[in-house]
């Protein structure tokens, strides 16, 4: 167990380097930087060309782009994630709240994926081919239809606009209900299908037949005999699906002035403050990858046939 | 056709017949078929459908109510929605077939090559697959439009790209399970060279899956591009785009929610006709999963 959790962990560092070498290639190709995307326009003559060659010394921006990987690679060593060239801010200091909000909004949005979906889904599954089956299933293939950009507008529109009950700007603990609501119902529709179909699955089972024979009731048997085997193959995509509610959230957190990492990833992008990008991306890829990392242990732990190779 | 040595006359029905006979009884299927023709339909006569000009700036007439005019209103700027809608169809349909062209071509190629090819050949394609599993979807899309600046092109070049492994693990995994296959040893064995082989025998027997997963990657991959749009790192106002329409309009979502519900409608009607017409793909081509 333990080794297979170091060897998990080792694997990060070439994912890690693969990321970098990937974006500082891409980088290398285009002309732009973050100084001349500032400034573009902006100045003119002698010495503002002197003065972006100033700053774009600083930054390492005028150097190949392999001593550029170097330099970062050096920083990245020495715990330093570089400086953001647009904000005059280290970007760890950037990062930081963000990145517990994003949390924060992810872990949300999850819990409400996770009661929404296990519930249809099993309820979908017990009532196979009522007028309840056939309606959650369509709801939930109109959810995967749904742009969460657009749901996040409606819910807008339903609860602020129309309703007046939540507020629209992020202020006070009633902020988060609907972004969370936004990025977590359209992750519960593909649960509700994955827990509909292996809830029918299990119960198809010999252990349930005889279970039902022994005289338990459908209640018992549906939530203490066939859940908890039905979750496993539930689990596996739950893992998955954390990656996209964290995709999801750079979308949901634009909506909603959320100000998360997603947020400021889509204005780094804008600025061209590659620094502050390559770092929301590399805390990313390391969020999801240790995210996954959980999901693989727990699935072990929950069925023990499964064994643990890396 | 008749065989030879039967007494009865037996018919051999076409491949693609057989298939369009069972989509025709899945109702769903006719109605994702249905939307996806309408949207072909619009995209290509959009100049004769269109009631108006898709650009043309009427500032009198801005955000004004759905009425016999304006079926659905006008925006901001007092451009006829209706018209928006309909060019947009264009964009709409566009980024499906760019992104699907280039993650299902690159990413059938590395699947084939790493499924046929050398263990070598296998290992270098599948770390780097790996390595492009091993981060979000939507993280990958951007990290190519952080590098080339945001434009529509960058978005769908983005977006094809990051489809490329999904594609690829699916290609390699179904050519493992063709190879062994009887067919194939016996192409062998009948001298056919390893190209014959490659895309003769066994690139057919990978199109059914293949078939499947592009129905159910391309609504995906218009939905993450149609966002990144909305967020102004796709394509960019005043391009009639689905996703860019909303990017103004939100502004204008207290006095104006029309302007706001019918680009969103159109993207998740059409994408809902995708799905719904891959679920029917899916049940004909791939009957385990029915």
């Amino acid at each position: 167990m333990a080794q297979y959790v170091g060897r998990r962990l080792l694997l990060l560092v070439p994912v890690i380097l693969g990321i970098l070498l990937v974006t500082f290639l891409m980088k290398a190709l285009i002309p732009t930087d973050a100084v001349t995307a500032m400034y573009q326009g902006q100045l003119s003559g002698k010495s503002a060309e002197k003065a972006i060659a100033a700053l774009q010394a600083k930054y390492h921006l005028d150097l190949p782009w392999y001593r550029q990987l170097w330099f970062y690679l050096s920083d990245l060593a020495h715990g330093n994630l570089g400086e953001s060239v647009r904000l005059h801010k280290p970007v760890s200091a950037v990062i930081g709240y963000r990145y517990l909000n994003t949390i924060m909004l992810t872990g949300a949005a999850l819990a409400i994926a996770l009661v929404l979906g296990l519930t249809t889904g099993i309820v979908a599954a017990a009532k196979r081919n009522t007028w309840l089956d056939v309606t959650a299933t369509t709801i939930g293939l109109f959810g995967i239809s749904m742009p969460a950009f657009f749901f996040g507008l409606l819910l807008i529109l339903v609860f602020s606009v129309w309703l007046r009950i939540l507020p629209v700007v992020p202020h006070g603990p009633l902020a988060i209900v609907l972004p969370a609501f936004a990025l977590g119902i359209i992750e519960a529709a593909p649960l509700s299908q994955v827990t509909r179909s292996s809830m029918i699955d299990v119960m198809r089972r010999d252990y349930i037949q005889a279970a039902r024979a022994r005289g338990a009731s459908e209640l018992a048997l549906t939530i203490r005999h066939a859940l908890p085997n039905a979750l496993i193959v539930v689990l596996t995509i739950v893992g998955l699906q954390i990656g996209n509610l964290l995709g999801g959230a750079f979308i949901v957190e634009t909506i909603f002035s959320w100000h998360g990492i997603g947020e400021l990833a889509v204005n780094a992008i804008q600025w061209r403050d590659f620094a502050l990008t390559q770092a929301i991306i590399l805390v990313s890829a390391a969020t999801y990858l240790m995210v996954n990392l959980v999901a693989d242990l727990l699935y072990a732990w929950l069925d023990p046939r499964v064994e643990l190779t890396a | 056709m008749t065989v030879a040595g039967f007494d009865e006359e037996i018919t051999v029905i076409p491949r693609w017949r057989r298939i369009g006979g069972h989509m025709l009884q899945s109702r769903a299927a006719c109605v994702g078929a249905t939307i996806l023709l309408i949207l072909f339909v619009l995209a290509l006569f959009a100049p004769w459908i269109a009631p108006y000009d898709p650009f043309k700036i009427d500032p009198i007439h801005r955000l004004a109510a759905p009425s016999a005019a304006h079926w659905i209103g006008t925006d901001e700027v007092g451009r006829d929605l209706a018209s928006r809608i309909i060019y947009g169809t264009r964009y709409f349909l566009l980024i499906c077939l760019v992104t699907a062209a280039i993650s299902s071509s690159i990413g059938t190629l590395l699947g084939l090559l790493a499924g046929a090819g050398s263990p070598l050949v296998d290992g270098v394609i599948m770390r780097f697959i790996d390595i492009l599993l091993a981060f979000p979807y939507i993280l990958m899309v951007l990290v190519v439009v952080a590098v080339a600046g945001p434009s529509l092109w960058t978005g769908m070049v983005a977006v094809g790209i990051a489809g490329i492994p999904g594609y690829a693990r699916l290609v390699r995994s179904t050519v493992l399970t063709v190879r062994q296959e009887d067919y194939v040893t016996v192409a062998r064995a009948l001298g056919a060279s390893r190209r014959e082989i490659l895309f003769g025998t066994i690139l057919p027997n990978v199109l059914s899956p293949l078939i499947v997963y592009l129905a159910f990657a391309t609504p995906l991959s218009a939905l993450i591009a149609s966002a990144l749009s909305f967020v102004g790192l796709g394509a960019q106002p005043p391009a009639p785009e689905w996703g860019a329409m909303l990017v103004n309009s939100r502004t204008y979502l207290f006095s104006a929610w029309w302007a706001v519900a019918a680009p969103g409608l159109a993207l998740c009607i059409s994408i809902f006709g995708m799905n719904i017409l891959g679920n029917g793909l899916r049940d004909v081509l791939d009957p385990r999963n029915a």
